[in-house]
Formats: structure tokens, C-alpha cells, sequence
């Protein structure tokens, strides 16, 4: 990993945002992946201090053959995810919500997963390629 | 605490979002809007998001929020400038806005409101 | 994993130039050297200073070029080999200009340790190794700078193929030639949109009249370009709806939503224009 930053209030959530949006311009991602990729990370970086109860999201470059990528990781060690199949479900919510912070996340990026043990925590990774 | 300014322009109320807003900003807004529309009895509210590079499931939300209390609130909603990256991606995410009124910018988003208003 | 000794390094050392010598007659006997791409004083360059990298950069012990020992020569390769793929030249004959430096480097080896075979096997093995990893690092670059050639044709084709046509006052349109595959459509609809914002369009006519068939992929990319028009402020139509295309979209059980469709682009263009206000009359 190239580096973290702790999400636990809801301000971090802004600045996760920042953080991402300097690192997709620095990756080299086209605009409107870009705007993708901060958007799914603000939906993550939420359910990280929202359900999570807080955490981290990791950044690290990655990079194969001549495309280069970005790959975030949002960890925390809430509650964790219960019914993974139902999570993932659109239009689904525990928290009030639209639903779509999991599913719609998904839909933005080229690489999507989802870890999470009930009691221990929950891990999402998710990558850009440009 | 910090708000986002709401304008008010005849009847109608007017709201440019230029900063990066937290969720706890926006739902003030959602607040300050309702109470602005009853207090005056505005007509139409004007969102301009022409400066937001990125739009969430959480904004979205409240700006399909905002629409559906203004409109029991006899208030007509129009929101205006919404960049090409943050529409792909809205569309993307899922998030249609079903029922709220767009224009391209401030000047035809104003006079669609007065053609609704007018029409009522 | 063999190391390189210090008696072999001193060998290469000091016969720099018969090596040179070698190495170029036998990059003459292969016809690397005679490729009009590549001029000669092109090639004797590289290979002088290839030979001066190697011999001052090889060290007594492991054969890994990893190091940074090796950095100077890594980035000599990198330039060698970006030059001759853009040159056109095919790997092989890029690989080829480090390969054929091992004749001349065997036979060295075989004339030094002549009385000690015993030592020639590991020896021979060791510039082996070393000459395969130098020109394994080439191909790797080679290949590296073919591939973002064709990346950048690719994106410059692209963009050639997305015509974005003012039809009128605040009437866009974007005929749409060829088969449409996702990645196109999507660079295709992402300037749709800027262009909406810079020209300030009401209205954008997609017209598809040049696409030989729809599929399923296809049409949900063109309703959520529509969906992101009309969320930006504009609105779009769709033209060129050919009788197969109808029927295939019907029968794929699409549901286009409301979106406005004509069956060609003057239809469109007429909806348009009285849309925003105008009128077309015979003049007399």
C-alpha cells in the first residue's frame, strides 16, 4: 500500500474524497473515471463510518503491462455484513439510505470485493484502470 | 456552524453549491430550503450544481428530497448545470432523479420556472 | 546461480575491441546492421557503448541485472529498443543486436580458459545468463513502447470517428457510423455531452442510421446516454431507427422509455426545430 488515512467521522468522508480525487488525476484516470471513482469512494468511505463505526481507506498504484490503476481499500472493524448476498442487492438498506452505496459502487469501478465477517469487520476493495 | 447560502430572488429562491459539501451540510440545506419556502411562500427553488464535480448517492438523495418538498409545499424545483462526468456517473450509480425538473444553466433553468410558474 | 569471476570480467575488459569488432561483423552476418531503418553509425554507436556499459558495469559475483550497477544500461536498452520500435523494427531483430554479442563472448571465454575447461561451462553460462537477462529487458521495453503506439492510434482513432455536427441553433447532432462496441459508444456519448455543455444545445439527435445492429449493450449505453442528457438539461432524440433495428430492439424486450424515436434524421430535425421554436416554410 502506498498509503492510508483514517476514516472515522463524517468529515473524513470530504476529505477521503480529496484524497482520491488527487490520486486519480496523479494516476492519470480520464475525467469522467475519475469522477466515477471519488463517487464510489464516497459511497464506501460513508458505509465505512456509518456502519463500520469508522476505519481506514488504503491507496496503492497499480500497474500492468502499459495501463496503469488505482486500487482503494476501505477497512473498518465494525459489525461487519451479515447476509453478503442481500447487501448487494440494489435498492436494499439497514441504514435509511437509497441502497445503492454497494451496488452503485460496484457499478463505477473495474474491480469490486467485498470481505466481511459478522463480529470482526468488513473490507472493500475497489480498483480504476485507465 | 457553516451553511450554504440560499438567495432570494423575487419569488423564487436560489442556491449555488460551490463547495464540496458534507453530509451534515447538505441536510441543513434540505432545512434551510423548506423553511425559506414556507417563510416567504416562494414559488420555485433554482439549484445550481454547476461547480460540483462530484455528486453521491447522499446528495442526490437530497436533492430529490428537496424537489418532493417543494412541490407539496407548492414550489417547483429546477435543477441546473450538472456536469457531463457527474451525469454518466449519476446514471451509472443508479440514480436517475425521477421527477426533478434540469436545465443547462442558471438562465434557462430561471426561465423554466417562470414558464411552470406561469402555467399554473 | 552462477557467478561471473573476476579473471572473466578482466578477459571482456581488456579485448573491448576485438569484441566490438566481432560483434559487428556478426551483426552484419545476421543482417541486424543492414536494415535501412537503422543507419550504421546508428549501430556502431550502440554497440560501442553498449561494449563500454557492459565491461565497466560487470562485476565479479551474481548475474541478476536488477541492481543498481546496472541502472546506466537498463536505461541505454530502454532507449535502444523505444527507438526501434518506433522505427517499426520487429522484436526480433531488436533482441537480436544483444544476442549476437554471445558468439564473440563464447569464443573469448573459450580461447581464455582453453586449459581449464572445467571453468569454461560455468563461465559460458554465467554471460549466458547475464546477455539473456539484458536482452529479455529489451523485448520487455520493446514490447512495452509498441503496445502504447497502438494504445495512442487506438484513442486517436477514436476520436477521429466522433463527429459531433451542429445542426442548427441549440440542435446537436452525432451520426453514428460502424459497430458500435461499449468502449466506443461510451468515449462516443461522453462528447455528446461536452459539447452539449459548450454549445449550450437543447436538443441532441443521435442518429443511428450507420450502425449495423443494436444489441442488447448497445441500446442500454444509448438510454443512459439519454437518462445523463436529460439530467444535465437537454434532450435527446433518436434517429435512424431501421426496420431490423426496431424489430431486434422489440424483440431483445428493451424498453426505451419515452425516449423520442424517429425513423430518420430530417424527421428529427423537424421535431426539433419546432421544439425550440421554429418553423420551416417554403419561401413563395
Amino acid at each position: 500500500m502506498d498509503g492510508s488515512q483514517p476514516i472515522s467521522i463524517e468529515q473524513d468522508v470530504v476529505l477521503a474524497r480529496q484524497t482520491v480525487r488527487r490520486l486519480a488525476i496523479e494516476c492519470g484516470l480520464r475525467l469522467v473515471d475519475q469522477t466515477k471513482l471519488i463517487t464510489a469512494a464516497s459511497e464506501l468511505a460513508r458505509n465505512t463510518v456509518i456502519y463500520g463505526g469508522g476505519g481506514h481507506m488504503d491507496w496503492e498504484f497499480v500497474e500492468e503491462g502499459t495501463r496503469r490503476g488505482l486500487r482503494l481499500v476501505f477497512r473498518d472493524e465494525g459489525p461487519g455484513i451479515a447476509d453478503m448476498k442481500l447487501a448487494m442487492t440494489d435498492g436494499w438498506t439497514s441504514g435509511g439510505g437509497l441502497g445503492l452505496g454497494l451496488t452503485g459502487a460496484k457499478r463505477l469501478v473495474d474491480e469490486f470485493s467485498l470481505e466481511s465477517t459478522p463480529g470482526v469487520g468488513t473490507r472493500v476493495t475497489i480498483c480504476k484502470w485507465n | 456552524m457553516d451553511r450554504i447560502p440560499i438567495l432570494r430572488m423575487g419569488e423564487f429562491l436560489l442556491v449555488t453549491i460551490q463547495v464540496d459539501m458534507h453530509d451534515q451540510l447538505a441536510l441543513t440545506l434540505q432545512d434551510d430550503l423548506s423553511e425559506h419556502i414556507s417563510r416567504y411562500g416562494s414559488k420555485g427553488v433554482l439549484i445550481d450544481i454547476s461547480a460540483l464535480d462530484i455528486v453521491d448517492s447522499f446528495i442526490g438523495r437530497m436533492i430529490g428530497t428537496i424537489s418532493g418538498l417543494s412541490k407539496i409545499m407548492d414550489a417547483e424545483t429546477v435543477l441546473v448545470g450538472m456536469q457531463p462526468a457527474v451525469a454518466i456517473t449519476l446514471v451509472e450509480l443508479g440514480l436517475t432523479l425521477p421527477g426533478v425538473s434540469t436545465a443547462l444553466n442558471v438562465e434557462r433553468g430561471m426561465r423554466l420556472l417562470r414558464e411552470r410558474v406561469l402555467a399554473q | 546461480m552462477t557467478a561471473l569471476t573476476q579473471r572473466t570480467i578482466d578477459v571482456i575488459r581488456k579485448n573491448e575491441g576485438s569484441l566490438l569488432a566481432n560483434w559487428t561483423a556478426n551483426l552484419d552476418a545476421t543482417g541486424v546492421s543492414r536494415d535501412a531503418r537503422v543507419s550504421l553509425t546508428e549501430i556502431e554507436a550502440q554497440t560501442r557503448e553498449f561494449m563500454r556499459l557492459l565491461a565497466s558495469n560487470a562485476r565479479a559475483g551474481d548475474t541478476s541485472i536488477s541492481g543498481n550497477d546496472w541502472s546506466e544500461t537498463r536505461t541505454f536498452l530502454e532507449r535502444l529498443s523505444r527507438s526501434r520500435a518506433l522505427q517499426g523494427l520487429d522484436s526480433q531483430s531488436t533482441a537480436s543486436f544483444i544476442f549476437s554479442l554471445k558468439r564473440p563472448l563464447f569464443d573469448l571465454l573459450q580461447a581464455e580458459y582453453a586449459s581449464e575447461p572445467a571453468d569454461l561451462a560455468p563461465q559460458v553460462w554465467a554471460v549466458s545468463e547475464l546477455l539473456d537477462a539484458l536482452g529479455m529487458h529489451t523485448i520487455r521495453t520493446f514490447q512495452k513502447s509498441r503496445e502504447e503506439v497502438i494504445a495512442r492510434q487506438q484513442e486517436e482513432l477514436l476520436e477521429l470517428s466522433t463527429p459531433v455536427v451542429k445542426l442548427w441553433d441549440g440542435v446537436l447532432a452525432l451520426p453514428m457510423i460502424g459497430t458500435l462496441d461499449s468502449q466506443r459508444t461510451q468515449v462516443v456519448m461522453e462528447s455528446l455531452l461536452q459539447r452539449i455543455v459548450e454549445t449550450g444545445a437543447e436538443i441532441a439527435i443521435i442518429d443511428i442510421t450507420g450502425v449495423p445492429t443494436v444489441d442488447t449493450l448497445v441500446a442500454q449505453h444509448l438510454l443512459k446516454t439519454v437518462t445523463a442528457i436529460r439530467l444535465m438539461g437537454a434532450d435527446a432524440i433518436i434517429s435512424g431507427v431501421r426496420p431490423q433495428i426496431a424489430q431486434t430492439i422489440v424483440h431483445l424486450g428493451i424498453d426505451l422509455q419515452g425516449i423520442v424515436t424517429k425513423a430518420n434524421l430530417a424527421g428529427a430535425l423537424e421535431l426539433a426545430l419546432k421544439r425550440t421554436g421554429f418553423a420551416v416554410s417554403k419561401a413563395n
